[in-house]
């Protein structure tokens, strides 16, 4: 025994000058790959600006912030593309956090384990279905099925974007929420149990509560894909850049940020009106999933300073 | 043990690299004695179907020459020259002044062919009674002064427009000889509420499905699911349907030419290849494809 340990000591403290080289390189390399993505977040917003901000000096805001969007013929109003996108997602986001958190409860709180075996990976698979495929299924099946029930002149509408976007949603709000209620403790549970609520009392009052900042992630990470969808939507809602004028533009068609650039970009001359235009759509893209993940962090911040109360 | 699974990766890769790196070197041997050829092609999604077919009837006549070819619209073409990215940008619109002062700015000098002949189709859905539409009228339904197909004596439905994206030959030239009437100085512009499609294919879709859509598209890609109607310059007529007679004759009101551009006169092999389009087998598939020739 003592012949096998003494060596082994011995090369340790042979190696240990090599070890520590090795270990410095790589807490380097972690570290550099750690500040990377911050710099390539700041280098893409960097990009951004420098062919965007031209559009300032060559277009009045007047006309940016008009209703009117036809490129070829110098109307470049934004206000249609930027209400659509909300819209659309807006309409995504109320199709999906109700059924994604239902789904997500069901699985971890409510399901056999055999029924949770079999869920879980089914619905991860789902959030692989790539979104061209999901926009077939709009235009063939959901588009002329939503136009005859709900009568509407025609199929490709903001509620036919938000329904399949909702469905993009779904996956990724499950799996991420679902983990969150997996990971409260067992005691909470049982402590709620214990004093005389009911089931439901314990998922609505303590469960839900508990994973809060998980289950906000994953609504946020949702939402998130939501916005930055194009093809889905490009197939599907007709973009038609109309001004959005309340709820009932869900029924109408409209015309995302997202599916105007993916379709102009193309098109255009490099450094022309119409270029730096598209570039300032994709700023405000930026902006608004910046918002979105900023509010998230902030929410999820707020929730884990109460837990921490609670438990003080 | 562990190493094992390893191991067989690696052999696998092994023989993957080098089954790729042999093959062509096989190949390159075969047609050692003809000099290699690429063609690269660009533009309009009207003449991507009609381009396929030239190059696979060619290619079998030229094994040598390999041609590629993408869509994306006449203006994605255009902006392709001008990047001097392709060999050959097609487009189903003439080339515009400002594209051309922007091309010699590069160094680019465009050199203009027509290839073929193309006829606009105004599409309805087959449930639709209306079976003719004077131009004025369609005018009219695009450019949002119509929101009833009561108004055109049709049934009492709305009227969906259904256009190609911006980025499309036909949407301009739609936009200039329909919608304007051919007039410079007009204004109009499409309906807000204008579907734009991102492709042939959506549109007839859309028409198919949809009793109260209507759409245009190019003559080739109309299809027996949806309904043409008949075209007329006045109220009481003639209306013409489109076709190759049609077209030919001059008396079909909206029909086109079809272009190709390329960097200065064409050299080699795509000099050839557009020689060869230009002659009669060529033009031959210009006929199949539902298009018209330009040698009638």
């Amino acid at each position: 025994m003592n012949n096998f340990i003494i060596p082994s000591i011995k090369k340790i403290t042979n190696n240990k000058l090599i070890s520590r080289i090795g270990e410095g390189i790589i807490a380097t390399g972690i570290k550099v790959s750690g500040f990377s993505a911050i710099i390539f977040v700041l280098m893409i917003f960097y990009f951004l600006w420098s062919e965007g901000f031209a559009v300032v000096g060559e277009v009045p805001l007047r006309v940016l912030f008009s209703s009117r969007w036809y490129p070829v013929e110098g109307y470049y109003g934004i206000l249609p593309l930027i209400g659509g996108s909300l819209l659309v997602t807006i309409g995504a986001t109320l199709f999906a956090v109700p059924i994604g958190l239902s789904t997500a409860i069901y699985i971890s709180e409510i399901a056999p384990r055999w029924v949770r075996e079999v869920l879980k990976p089914v619905i991860e698979i789902l959030a692989g279905l790539p979104s061209v495929v999901l926009g077939f299924i709009g235009i063939l099946a959901l588009a002329p099925m939503l136009r005859r029930t709900l009568n509407l002149p025609t199929g490709l509408t903001a509620l036919t974007g938000s329904i399949l976007l909702g469905a993009i949603a779904i996956p990724t709000i499950v799996s991420v929420a679902e983990d969150a209620l997996d990971g409260v403790p067992r005691s909470y549970r049982d402590a709620a149990l214990a004093i005389g609520a009911t089931r439901w009392q314990t998922i609505w009052r303590v469960t839900l509560p508990a994973a809060r900042s998980g289950v906000l992630t994953g609504i946020m990470l949702g939402i998130g894909r939501a916005i930055g969808e194009t093809m889905t939507v490009m197939m599907v809602t007709g973009n038609a850049p109309i001004m959005v004028r309340g709820l009932s533009a869900l029924f109408l068609p409209t015309r995302t940020m997202t599916a105007t650039i993916a379709a102009e970009m193309g098109e255009v001359a490099k450094g022309s009106t119409h270029y730096h235009v598209l570039f300032m759509i994709g700023i405000i893209l930026f902006m608004i999933s910046l918002i979105v993940n900023v509010t998230a962090s902030l929410l999820v911040f707020r929730t884990k300073k109460r837990a921490d109360r609670i438990l003080s | 043990m562990k190493k094992l699974p390893a191991l067989f990766a690696l052999l696998c890769l092994g023989f993957f690299a080098a089954a790729c790196f042999f093959q062509p070197s096989d190949t390159d041997s075969q047609n050692n004695d003809q000099p290699t050829a690429h063609i690269e092609i660009k533009g309009s999604d009207t003449m991507v179907n009609l381009t396929l077919a030239w190059t696979e009837a060619y290619r079998d006549d030229h094994p040598s020459v390999s041609i590629s070819i993408t869509g994306g619209g006449s203006g994605t073409g255009i902006a392709a020259l001008l990047n001097n990215t392709v060999d050959i940008a097609n487009a189903s619109r003439r080339i515009r002044e400002e594209e051309i002062a922007q091309a010699r700015n590069l160094g680019i000098e465009p050199y203009e062919i027509i290839i073929a002949r193309d006829a606009v189709a105004i599409i309805v859905n087959h449930d639709n009674p209306i079976n003719y539409l004077t131009l004025q009228q369609i005018s009219d339904i695009f450019a949002g002064k119509h929101h009833n197909w009561l108004e055109l004596g049709g049934a009492d439905r709305p009227i969906v427009r259904a256009s190609r994206e911006s980025n499309s030959g036909t949407h301009m030239y739609f936009l200039e000889e329909v919608l304007r009437l051919g007039d410079p100085n007009s204004k109009l512009l499409f309906d807000p509420n204008t579907l734009l499609l991102p492709s042939s294919e959506g549109i007839i879709a859309e028409v198919r499905d949809n009793p109260n859509a209507i759409g245009y598209d190019g003559l080739g890609y109309v299809t027996p699911d949806v309904k043409v109607v008949g075209i007329g310059l006045s109220p009481e007529g003639p209306f013409i349907w489109p076709s190759i007679e049609t077209v030919n004759q001059e008396t079909y009101p909206i029909s086109r030419d079809l272009y190709a551009y390329t960097n200065g006169e064409p050299q080699d092999a795509t000099k050839f290849f557009l020689e060869w389009v230009l002659s009669e087998p060529g033009q031959e598939i210009v006929k199949e494809l539902g298009f018209v020739s330009i040698t009638p």
